[in-house]
C-alpha cells in the first residue's frame, strides 16, 4: 500500500522518462552466422559448430533469412532500411561469449528512424518512437551450480551450454519515451506487448516470453518537470514478462523518486528485478560506460539490401495487429468500447474464427464476452484455454438462428459441450433437448393444459387474453422448456378460438 | 636413382603419372630427408609420417586401380601450424595451443585432402604469425638452410625452409604482411600471396582478418601455380571469398616460362628502393629489372607516395584486429587451462592466468598495442586514421597500376639477418616487410622468386605485385623472369646452397 502511495505521489513530482530495449530471438531454422540448429530445447552443447563454440579458424556468415526477418521487422515498425549496413565486434571477456567478442550491429544498424502505435487498455494511443532495430547474435547460457541462489556468486562451478550462443537476435531500441507521466508504467507494457504481437504476426519468431524469446531491457529516469534535462536512467534488465515490465517501472519511479527526495544521486546501472519480492537491485555500475571497443567485423563484408527485395518484402507483410483490429472493429460493427473490451479479453481470434463458422459477429461477441467470459473467470482460465472450439460455438449459435434450440436451451447445450459430450449438435440430440416443433406434440400438451384451467380457457373466450400465459407456462413445463413460446401461444389462441 | 626430393613438385606429379615413382617412394624420400635434416633447420612442429604414407599407399593405390587423379596427386605437402588441420596438432607456434587437436579442416586442408596430397607435418612459426624471423615461436627457431645461424624469415620460417631444405616440395604458408613472401626471400624460395579473398581463410587461425591471406611455398613458380590453383576459389563458407573464378594462373606460368614478356608494362616503384635496401639486394633487383626489358618488357617508374605510411597503418590495423582475433584463447572451451596460483579459481582470474602464461612476448604487445588503439576516445586518431591511410594505399595502387600491368620490387630490403640479431629491436624487425606490407592492405597480390645472392652469398628475393584478381600476371612475369634467370645461373638458385645433413 505505501508503494502505491509512492508511486502516485511520485509522478506527481517528477516526469518519467523510458527507454526500451527488446531483443527478440528469431525463429530461423539456423543460427546467425553457422549452419547449426537454432531449436530450443536440445540436449546442452550438441547444436554448436566451430563457428558457433569459437574454435579458432572458424569464420561466420551472414544468414540471410534472419536479415530478411529482421527487414520485415524494421519495416513493420515504419523504420528505414539501411542501402548498406555492417556488422562490428563488441569485444568483452565472458564464458558464454564463446570468441569473447559478440556479433552486432553498432553505428550501422539494418533499421532506423522508426515508430510505433501503441494502444493502451483504455484506447489512448501513445505513439514510440523507434531509434534503430539491429541484428546481433546471442550468447550462450551459464548455469551456476553449488550455490544457494542461482547466480554465479557462492556457486561451486559453472556450466556453459553453447546451443543458444550464435542464435539470431533482433534488438530494437526506443528513443526516450516522454510525456507518459503517470501511465509509464501502462505504456511500457503495451509497447513490449505490442511488439510481441508483431513479431508472432509477422512470423519471425515465435515470441514466448516464458522461453526468454522476448526479452527487454528497461531505462527508466527521472526529472523534475517535462523541461528538465533528462535524469540518470538505471536499465533493468532481462525482464521477460508484460507485468514484470510493467511493475519494473512503476517499481524505478518508486524507488528513484525516493532517492531523489533524500537528496540522493542516482547511479547509472544494471539492476536486476526479482519477480517474487517485485524489486530491482544493483547490478553493474555503468560510470564509465564499458569500452567493448567496437569496431567493424572484418570477417564480414557489409550487408545490402536491394531496393527491389525490401520493396518486395514490403509488399508480402501481413497485415499488422492495429490495423487489423481496425479493420474488424469496422467489419462487425462494434462499438470503440466493445472492441477494447475484446482485444483485452484476448478474444480477437476466437471472435473471427466464431463469425468465421456462421454466427453473426453480435452472438460471437455475445458468446465469448458474456457467458464464457463468466466461465473462464469463475475456472481462472484463459478463454482460450476453455475447452469449446469457435467453430463449436458457431454451430451452436447455427442451432439458435434456425430455431432449433433456444437461447436458455443453449447454455445447456455448451455445458454439454464444455463437459466433453461433443458437438452442440451430438449434444441436443443426447441430452433431447430439441425444441418441439411437431403441432401434434403440442397440440397433446395444449389439451391437456386446457382441461386443466377451464377457468382460463372461459376468460380468454371472454376477450380477456391476459390470463393465457398461465395456460403457454404449463405448455412450456410439460414440454421441459422445449417448445417454441411463440408457436405455442397461437395453438392455444387457435384453440380456444378466440 | 636421383634423388627424389630434388624435383619440382611438377616433375614429380609427372613421374607419378607417369608410373616412374610411387607416391609412398616419393613421401619415404621427404620423410627420410626430415629426418636427415630437421636436428639442424628445426622447420616442422610436428611430423605426421604414418598419415602421410598412409595417404601415399591409398593414392598409389587408386592409381595403380585406373583412377581419374588430381594432377598433384600423391605429391606431398607441408602445412604451416597456422591451419587447422583435423586430427593433427595446430598451435599456430603458441603454448596456449598446446595439445589441441582442431575437429575439423581448414578448407584449404579439405581440398589437399581431396586431392589425396600426403600431408608431411605441419611447419615452424612465429606465435600467431606475429614476426619476420620465426624465432618468436613457443617451440624453438627453425633455422636457414643457407647458414644456420641465420633466421629463415618470418612468420613462416618453417615452411619456408622445410622447401629450400628440401624436406618437402611443397607447403602452404600464410602472408599478412609478408609471412610467405619475406620467407621466400631469405631462403631463395618462390612464395605467393594470392589477391585477399582468393583462397578461403576459413580454418586459417587469425592474426589479422583483413589483411590474411594463405598462399603457396615452393621451389618453381610452376609449382606455386599448381597449388594455387588447387587451395583458390570461391567458398561460401568464407564470406570474404571472391566469387568469381581464379584466372588460370597455370596457364600462365606455362606461358611465362617461354620467356616473352612483349607488350608488358613493369612498373618499379620509387618508395620500394634504394635507400635502406642493402646494396646486394638493390643490385641484383636491377640486374632482374634488365633481364624483363630483355625479355620484351617495357619499364615504367611509378609513385607511390602513400607507401612511406603503409607500416604505421599496418601496426593499427594489424594489433587492433589480433587483439580481437586472439580473445578467444582464454582456457575456457580448448586449448592451455592455467589456474591462478593463489586466490579464487574465478573464470575471469583463470583467463588472465592462461593469457599470461600462453602467449609470448611479441603477442602480448600486440594485443596491448590494438586494445589500446581500439579504446574509446583513441579508436578514430588510431584505427580509424590507419583505415584512411589504407584508402589511399589502395589509390596509390590503382594510379600506379594505370601506367603499369605489374609493380616490381625487392621483396624485403635486406637478406637473412642472424638469430637473435633483432629480437630485442621490435621496430628494426618491422621494417624486414616494409616492401611487403602495402600488398596486403591493398588485398593485391604478389609473388617473391629468387633472384640471386646478396654480397653475402645469401639469397634474394624479387617481388611482383599485381592488381586484385589479376594473379595470373604474377605468375607470367615470374615464371619469365625465373627462367632467364636459371638460364643465367644454369640451373637453380637452391642447387647453390650448402649442403644439410
Amino acid at each position: 500500500m505505501t508503494q502505491m502511495v509512492d508511486y502516485a505521489d511520485a509522478v506527481r513530482r517528477y516526469d518519467p522518462v523510458l527507454g526500451i530495449e527488446v531483443h527478440v530471438e528469431l525463429g530461423t531454422r539456423t543460427k546467425m552466422f553457422c549452419p547449426a540448429e537454432a531449436s530450443f530445447g536440445a540436449e546442452p552443447n550438441t547444436q554448436t559448430t566451430p563457428v558457433s563454440l569459437g574454435l579458432p579458424g572458424a569464420l561466420p556468415v551472414v544468414n540471410g533469412t534472419a536479415v530478411e526477418y529482421a527487414i520485415r521487422i524494421g519495416l513493420a515498425l515504419n523504420c528505414q532500411i539501411a542501402e548498406s549496413c555492417r556488422f562490428a565486434r563488441k569485444n568483452y571477456f565472458y564464458p558464454d561469449v564463446p570468441k569473447n567478442f559478440q556479433t552486432s550491429q553498432y553505428d550501422e544498424p539494418i533499421a532506423f528512424e522508426g515508430w510505433l502505435d501503441v494502444e493502451l487498455e483504455d484506447g489512448t494511443i501513445h505513439r514510440v518512437e523507434i531509434e534503430r532495430a539491429h541484428m546481433e547474435e546471442d550468447a550462450g547460457k551459464n548455469t551456476h551450480v553449488g550455490g544457494s541462489t542461482g547466480r554465479i556468486h557462492g556457486a561451486e562451478y559453472s556450466l556453459v551450454d553453447y546451443n543458444r550462443a550464435g542464435i539470431p537476435l533482433v534488438e530494437i531500441v526506443t528513443k526516450p519515451i516522454t510525456g507518459v507521466g503517470d501511465r509509464a508504467p501502462e505504456v511500457a507494457r503495451a509497447y513490449v506487448q505490442a511488439l510481441r504481437d508483431i513479431f508472432r504476426v509477422l512470423d519471425v519468431s515465435e515470441a514466448r516470453m516464458e522461453r526468454g524469446n522476448v526479452r527487454a531491457d528497461v531505462n527508466v529516469s527521472l526529472r523534475p518537470t517535462a523541461e528538465s534535462p533528462l535524469g540518470t536512467r538505471t536499465e533493468t534488465k532481462n525482464v521477460n514478462s508484460f507485468r514484470s515490465v510493467e511493475r519494473v517501472v512503476r517499481h524505478e519511479i518508486s524507488r528513484q523518486a525516493v532517492a531523489l527526495d533524500a537528496g540522493e544521486t542516482i547511479v547509472q546501472e544494471t539492476r536486476h528485478w526479482h519477480e517474487d519480492t517485485g524489486v530491482t537491485t544493483s547490478g553493474r555500475v555503468k560510470s564509465d560506460a564499458e569500452d567493448y571497443r567496437y569496431f567493424p567485423e572484418p570477417d564480414l563484408v557489409p550487408v545490402e539490401p536491394s531496393r527491389e527485395w525490401v520493396e518486395e518484402i514490403r509488399a508480402t507483410l501481413p497485415e499488422l495487429p492495429q490495423a487489423r483490429r481496425r479493420r474488424l472493429q469496422t467489419e462487425w460493427g462494434y462499438a470503440d468500447a466493445e472492441m477494447r473490451d475484446v482485444v483485452n479479453a484476448g478474444a480477437i481470434e476466437l471472435i473471427e474464427a466464431t463469425v468465421a463458422a456462421g454466427s453473426s459477429p453480435a452472438a460471437a461477441r455475445k458468446w465469448w464476452m458474456g457467458e464464457l467470459a463468466r466461465r473462464a473467470k469463475q475456472d481462472e482460465a484463459e478463454l482460450a484455454d476453455l475447452p469449446i472450439t469457435p467453430a463449436q460455438i458457431g454451430e451452436l449459435q447455427g442451432l439458435v438462428d434456425a430455431g432449433r434450440i433456444n437461447d436458455k436451451i443453449a447454455r445447456q447445450v455448451l455445458d454439454g459441450v464444455l463437459a466433453g459430450e461433443g458437438d452442440p449438435e451430438s449434444v441436443v440430440v443426447s441430452r433431447g433437448l430439441e425444441i418441439v416443433s411437431d403441432d401434434g406434440a403440442l397440440l397433446a400438451a395444449i389439451d391437456e393444459a386446457l382441461a386443466a384451467q377451464p377457468d382460463v380457457v372461459e376468460k380468454v373466450r371472454g376477450g380477456n387474453q391476459g390470463p393465457v400465459g398461465a395456460i403457454i407456462g404449463a405448455v412450456m413445463k410439460a414440454t421441459r422448456g422445449q417448445a417454441d413460446a411463440k408457436r405455442v401461444r397461437e395453438l392455444v389462441l387457435e384453440r380456444i378460438g378466440a | 636413382m636421383t634423388d627424389l626430393t630434388r624435383l619440382s613438385a611438377s616433375a614429380v606429379a609427372e613421374k607419378l603419372r607417369a608410373g616412374e615413382v610411387t607416391s609412398v617412394e616419393v613421401t619415404q624420400a621427404y620423410l627420410d630427408r626430415i629426418a636427415a635434416v630437421e636436428p639442424e633447420i628445426h622447420a616442422y612442429l610436428h611430423v605426421s609420417a604414418d598419415d602421410a604414407l598412409a595417404t601415399a599407399r591409398d593414392v598409389d593405390a587408386r592409381r595403380a586401380a585406373g583412377e581419374e587423379l588430381h594432377p598433384l596427386a600423391g605429391v606431398p605437402i607441408a602445412v604451416k601450424d597456422v591451419v587447422v588441420t583435423q586430427g593433427m596438432p595446430s598451435t599456430a607456434g603458441s603454448k596456449i595451443l598446446e595439445g589441441w587437436i582442431p575437429p575439423y579442416d581448414a578448407t584449404l586442408v579439405e581440398r589437399i585432402r581431396a586431392a589425396r596430397m600426403p600431408i608431411l607435418g605441419k611447419t615452424n612459426m612465429d606465435e600467431f604469425a606475429m614476426g619476420s624471423s620465426t624465432e618468436h615461436s613457443a617451440y624453438g627457431n627453425t633455422h636457414n638452410p643457407w647458414d644456420l645461424d641465420r633466421i629463415p624469415g618470418g612468420s613462416g620460417g618453417g615452411s619456408a625452409a622445410a622447401v629450400a631444405a628440401f624436406a618437402a616440395p611443397l607447403a602452404i604458408g600464410t602472408d599478412t604482411g609478408g609471412s610467405i613472401r619475406q620467407p621466400g626471400a631469405v631462403t631463395g624460395t618462390v612464395g605467393v600471396k594470392p589477391t585477399y579473398g582468393s583462397v578461403s581463410r576459413y580454418g586459417l587461425i587469425a592474426l589479422a582478418s583483413s589483411l590474411d591471406q594463405a598462399g603457396p611455398v615452393t621451389r618453381t613458380v610452376l609449382d606455386s601455380a599448381l597449388l594455387h590453383e588447387l587451395i583458390g576459389g570461391h567458398d561460401p563458407r568464407d564470406s570474404t571469398s571472391i566469387p568469381e573464378p581464379l584466372p588460370d594462373v597455370v596457364a600462365a606460368a606455362r606461358q611465362g616460362a617461354l620467356g616473352d614478356l612483349s607488350g608488358v608494362r613493369v612498373g618499379i616503384v620509387e618508395q620500394l628502393q634504394g635507400e635502406g635496401y642493402q646494396p646486394g639486394v638493390q643490385a641484383r633487383f636491377e640486374e632482374s629489372v634488365e633481364l624483363l626489358k630483355e625479355a620484351g618488357a617495357e619499364v615504367v617508374q611509378v609513385s607511390c607516395p602513400h607507401f612511406e605510411y603503409a607500416l604505421a597503418a599496418y601496426y593499427l590495423i594489424l594489433p587492433a584486429e589480433a587483439s580481437s582475433n586472439l580473445a578467444k584463447f582464454d582456457g575456457m572451451r580448448f586449448g592451455l587451462r592455467v589456474e591462478p596460483e593463489e586466490g579464487p579459481v574465478t573464470a575471469e582470474r583463470v583467463m588472465a592466468a592462461t593469457r599470461g602464461a600462453g602467449f609470448g612476448d611479441e603477442v602480448k604487445r600486440r594485443i596491448i598495442l590494438g586494445t589500446y588503439a581500439l579504446s574509446a576516445g583513441y579508436y578514430d586518431a588510431y584505427y580509424g586514421s590507419a583505415q584512411k591511410v589504407r584508402t589511399l594505399i589502395q589509390r596509390d595502387f590503382e594510379a600506379a597500376f594505370e601506367q603499369a600491368d605489374v609493380l616490381v620490387s625487392p621483396t624485403a630490403p635486406t637478406t637473412a639477418f642472424k638469430l637473435g640479431e633483432k629480437l630485442d629491436d621490435p621496430l628494426a624487425m618491422y621494417l624486414n616487410d616494409v616492401a611487403t606490407i602495402p600488398a596486403n592492405l591493398a588485398g593485391v597480390p604478389g609473388i617473391s622468386v629468387p633472384n640471386g645472392l646478396s654480397d653475402d652469398n645469401l639469397p634474394v628475393g624479387f617481388q611482383v605485385l599485381a592488381p586484385a584478381k589479376a594473379d595470373d600476371r604474377l605468375y607470367r612475369v615470374g615464371a619469365a623472369l625465373e627462367a632467364a634467370l636459371e638460364a643465367r645461373w644454369g640451373g637453380p638458385l637452391l642447387d647453390r646452397a650448402p649442403e644439410l645433413g
